[in-house]
């Protein structure tokens, strides 16, 4: 092994070049080694709200723990982390997605967005985000970014729904406050001034 | 009466934050060097830690130390039922042992699993009413329930005793607590009507959506706790007591919370932040500590379930003539709480009988810890009288509606087992705004009216609470910009009555929101205390103590203006951010040229001297701090008088599928009687989450335990189910009475918890009603019970059963 290689070496060159793939691949072409069975490559590169991002992710990493934590983009939230709250939906190719039940190679070809890339580039709020502040849809507000996230996806998907079809479509995400008249009520708005 | 801000709707300051992801719950924060602790929890119900062999686990690479019960009381474990920060003797699965901190979570996860811990195992049990049988397993050490000032004591029952309750009938044991007021019997004798049965209530967790994870660090001698609770300031003061911190010594960060609803109100039902707090004092690192959603289960809390018996006596008009219950309270394997003698108190209170009695005793079970939980008594028992209301009405040949009419409580009438006077009751005008809002009467036609296999049923309950306390403080400060700052402890639950308190303040000096802050989300902002925020009390609390700081500024600023400009400090008055002459306007000063005038004077103007008297410790450390630095309005709120009751009516429409057993709730009305409404949307929040919080009591949340080992069975959303949106209807219609409190300086009451007590009630009756009457005695009505009812099968093939399947 080059002894100029080392792992900090390596991924500081990693994300400099961002190349991972590529890179990774020669390192063990450089070494006329195989790739070991079962190989995972550690450094991806994945798409977060139109941004190319370089990341090391441990092979059984979720998507929620690559957004939370190594990236930090925090506004993803843990409710059970089990795929039954719906606290951190975040779309993955339009779809709204449990983040904390993904893997994160399984969607790292996916175009992947959260709640942080909602705003305009001058600071406007989606008309999601507008529309539950106006109708006040958040009590707690730990499960809102989900509800964002699934009404996004909703709504490009059924730009005008009836109240009812609003409810169904919101059903996989769980509030605790019992908010979901409110969040209905932003759902809505939403769909008047999207 | 016109006001600037009371009654309108604004944006409180942390929802663009909360829809934009940018605002920051405990977990979403990191610090240099922080450490990931996990906790060992106890895999049996009830045991005792004879060994723990950690070893191999500190040998391990990137493992930085661990925290033991030892190391955490180190003269001994206090013993009350109360939560521990960590123990050697646990009383239910999943209670804390021990924590490990290392370099990542997974090291920290394969380290726990090199632990080996020798436990004893004890006796223990799931169902209080075993407990109580003579020969019955405790779910303490030294007995099964534990008594102020005495300790932990045996209750036994013969075992006879135990049968004939569970046969339905009125327990035969003397009662360790009696509480009552009028002559029962002569009530009773009063009576048309008389039913009496047992009954049972579910104990259920809170769920709240976020896991009680916390960050911990400590710097120049101060801790930094960041954590999530219903209480900023209140919490804090509590906190400190148990990580055993001095108050000016601690900084709890807390800018939001992801839901209380009882849980996170006081330190007491928290403990398990001293870890991190601890932990990192031990090993000089930051420590973050993630609670999984199973650990939340555990030690976040639950209702204490009612194993109770009642009989309620009617005259011929309709009026309760006596109430008498004995309840078993279900303590859990720690914590507890005193809703049976809510409950009493708000059978009192909502109808008003002449005569009550209340026995009871609290037993512990080797289940979730217990404590307050949204409406706790008050709640659970609402969704058990509603129906017998009905029975009652129909018995008598009273209209259901009107048989609430003539028993509601109003103004001028005292309640309670202290019978105390209310502060205001608008309970009757309720109860007419709803049946106006549902149709109450235009409705009747659908009742019991068959639909294929479902039938439809209708429901009209009654909710409350007390909803206000007073002797808080409050401050406000203001800066040479002239802008008014509300010092604001009352913690943000999410029902923004942080913010609708402190617009109290902007209230008397008249200023616009646009140029007020509130200072609030840590407490080294300098914030004054509050009453926890429970209860539904922070409305009435906090726009006393608001209202009471804003009226010393006042104050001030108009003599500072008389004495520079001259005149007496009656002669101004306060408009468009000036204080100047009523007379003349031109006469004054802008607020900012005030400020700045208070700052040059110094002393009371400043919060130097002249302070009120009784300023709680937590807030003489704020003002302390503060003094100085701008222009201080500071005030200690003195005690009111009377009961400010929060009062809810509702009104259900179900149709309830005699082949699935499915209850689904069609339509919900609610209407608040909770004084002067302060923040409509805020109101609307409370009444609608109320809605939802009441169909999780009526019909589908329970602890369910594996009777053979003690093992939780519901511990996550989906075990445990939550209200989900397709549980609720699409639209819950809510409304309010909207008159004024005397009590309050902006006319104001609570309603968080009485908004799901009335739902509750409703959804029962309106259970009961497609039934043709059928009176479960229970809460959840589950399919499974109205399953077997409709086949002719007991539903309760374990009599009284808690923490288990009953039907």
């Amino acid at each position: 092994m080059n002894p100029k290689l080392t792992r900090r070496r390596f991924i500081k060159g990693v994300i400099a070049s961002g190349a991972a793939v590529t890179t990774t691949t020669m390192w063990y072409v450089a070494n006329g080694q195989d790739r070991p069975a079962g190989y995972v490559e550690r450094l991806i590169r994945i798409n977060v709200n139109g941004q190319v991002r370089n990341v090391d992710v441990a092979p059984q990493e979720t998507l929620a723990s690559t957004l939370r934590y190594k990236l930090g983009l925090t506004g993803t939230k843990l409710g059970c982390n089990r795929g039954e709250c719906g606290a951190c939906t975040v779309l993955v190719d339009g779809t709204a997605t449990y983040a904390c039940s993904v893997l994160t190679h399984s969607v790292k070809t996916g175009m992947i967005e959260t709640v942080e890339g909602l705003e305009s580039a001058n600071g406007d709020l989606h008309p999601v985000q507008q529309a539950f502040v106006e109708s006040l849809s958040p009590q707690c507000g730990y499960c809102t970014p989900g509800q964002v996230m699934a009404a996004v996806a909703l709504l490009r998907t059924n730009p005008n729904p009836t109240r009812e079809e609003a409810r169904q479509g919101m059903s996989g995400n769980l509030c605790r406050c019992g908010s979901y008249d409110s969040y209905l009520d932003g759902v809505m708005r939403a769909a008047e001034i999207g | 009466m016109a006001y600037m801000h009371i009654g309108k709707d604004f944006v409180p300051p942390d929802v663009p934050g909360k829809v934009t992801g940018r605002i920051k719950y405990a977990e979403d924060y990191t610090r240099d060097g922080m450490v990931y602790a996990r906790l060992l929890t106890s895999p049996i119900p009830h045991a005792r830690v004879l060994d723990i062999d950690a070893s191999a686990a500190l040998a391990m690479d990137g493992v930085v130390g661990i925290l033991t019960a030892d190391d955490v009381y180190p003269d001994g474990e206090p013993q009350s039922t109360g939560l521990k920060i960590l123990t050697n003797e646990p009383t239910l699965v999943g209670e804390p042992i021990l924590a490990l901190a290392a370099v990542d979570e997974k090291t920290a996860e394969t380290a726990l699993a090199a632990i080996t811990v020798t436990f004893e195992r004890l006796p223990f049990v799931i169902d209080p009413l075993d407990s109580l049988a003579e020969g019955g397993p405790d779910a303490y050490n030294g007995g099964n329930t534990f008594v102020f000032r005495q300790g932990f004591v045996q209750e036994k029952w013969t075992s006879d005793q135990v049968a004939s309750f569970r046969a339905g009938n009125e327990p035969s044991a003397e009662a360790p607590t009696e509480l009552s007021y009028g002559d029962l019997d002569a009530s009773f004798s009063d009576a048309a009507f008389v039913y009496e049965n047992t009954f049972t209530t579910a104990g259920y967790p809170h769920m709240s959506m976020e896991p009680r994870s916390a960050l911990a660090y400590w710097e120049d001698g101060k801790l930094y706790l960041h954590g999530g609770s219903q209480s900023l300031t209140a919490f804090a003061d509590g906190i400190a007591g148990i990580i055993g911190v001095a108050k000016e010594d601690l900084v709890f960060v807390n800018a939001a919370t992801g839901g209380g609803f009882g849980q996170r109100a006081r330190a007491g039902s928290v403990p398990v932040y001293g870890v991190p707090a601890k932990l990192s004092q031990k090993i000089n690192r930051p420590v973050m500590m993630r609670v999984t959603r199973e650990e939340e289960f555990t030690i976040g809390g639950a209702r204490q379930g009612f194993q109770g018996w009642i009989k309620l006596g009617f005259r011929s008009d309709g009026t309760m003539a006596a109430a008498d219950l004995w309840i078993v309270s279900d303590n859990g394997g720690k914590g507890g709480g005193g809703d049976a003698f809510s409950a009493t108190n708000a059978i009192s209170i909502v109808y008003q009988a002449e005569a009550v009695r209340l026995r009871g005793v609290s037993i512990g079970s080797n289940t979730a810890h217990r404590g307050a939980q949204r409406g706790p008594g008050e709640n659970q028992i609402a969704a058990i009288v509603s129906p017998i209301l009905d029975k009652a009405a129909d018995e008598l040949g009273i209209d259901r509606l009107e048989i609430r009419k003539v028993n509601t409580p109003q103004n001028g009438d005292v309640g309670g087992i202290q019978r105390q006077p209310f502060t205001s009751a608008y309970m009757p005008e309720a109860l007419e705004q709803t049946a106006q809002l549902f149709d109450w009467e235009g409705r009747q036609s659908r009742r019991r009216q068959r639909n294929g296999s479902k039938i439809t049923g209708l429901g009209i309950g009654q909710g409350y609470h007390n909803a206000g306390r007073s002797g808080m403080d409050g401050i406000v400060m203001m800066g040479a910009d002239g802008r008014l700052k509300v010092h604001n402890g009352v913690g943000n639950l999410g029902t923004y009555s942080y913010a609708s308190t402190s617009r109290a303040a902007a209230e008397v000096l008249k200023m616009p929101w646009e140029s007020c802050d509130i200072v609030t989300g840590r407490t080294d902002l300098h914030l004054p205390i509050t009453s926890p925020q429970d209860g539904s009390n922070s409305i009435f609390t906090n726009t006393r103590t608001f209202w009471g700081a804003a009226q010393d500024m006042l104050a001030k600023m108009k003599e500072i203006a008389a004495s520079d400009l001259g005149g007496n400090a009656d002669d101004y008055d306060v408009s468009n951010e000036r204080v100047h002459q009523i007379v003349d306007e031109s006469v004054g000063y802008s607020f900012a040229q005030v400020a700045q005038r208070a700052m040059e004077l110094g002393g009371k103007y400043t919060g130097e001297s002249e302070l009120p008297e009784d300023l709680a410790e937590w807030t003489q450390i704020a003002v302390s701090r503060l003094a100085g630095s701008g222009f201080m309005g500071v005030y200690h709120d003195p005690a009111h008088s009377g009961n400010p009751p929060g009062f809810a009516v509702t009104a259900v429409e179900i149709e309830l599928d005699v082949e699935t057993g499915k209850v689904e709730v069609i339509d919900i009305s609610s209407v608040a009687d909770s004084g002067t409404i302060v923040h409509p949307q805020g109101m609307k929040n409370q009444l609608v989450g109320g809605a939802v919080w009441a169909i999780g009591l009526s019909v589908l949340e329970r602890h369910l335990y594996d009777p053979q080992n003690g093992l939780p069975a519901s511990t996550g959303f989906w075990q445990s189910k939550i209200p989900t949106y397709l549980d609720a209807p699409a639209k819950i219609e809510t409304g309010w009475v909207d008159l004024p409190d005397p009590e309050n300086p902006v006319g104001a009451r609570g309603i968080g918890e009485p908004a799901m007590g009335s739902v509750s009630a409703a959804i029962n009756a309106a259970i009961s009603d497609a039934l043709d009457g059928h009176i479960f005695n229970a809460t959840p009505v589950t399919t499974d019970m109205i399953i077997n009812h409709v086949a002719g099968i007991s539903e309760e093939w374990v009599p009284l059963a808690q923490n288990n399947f009953r039907g």
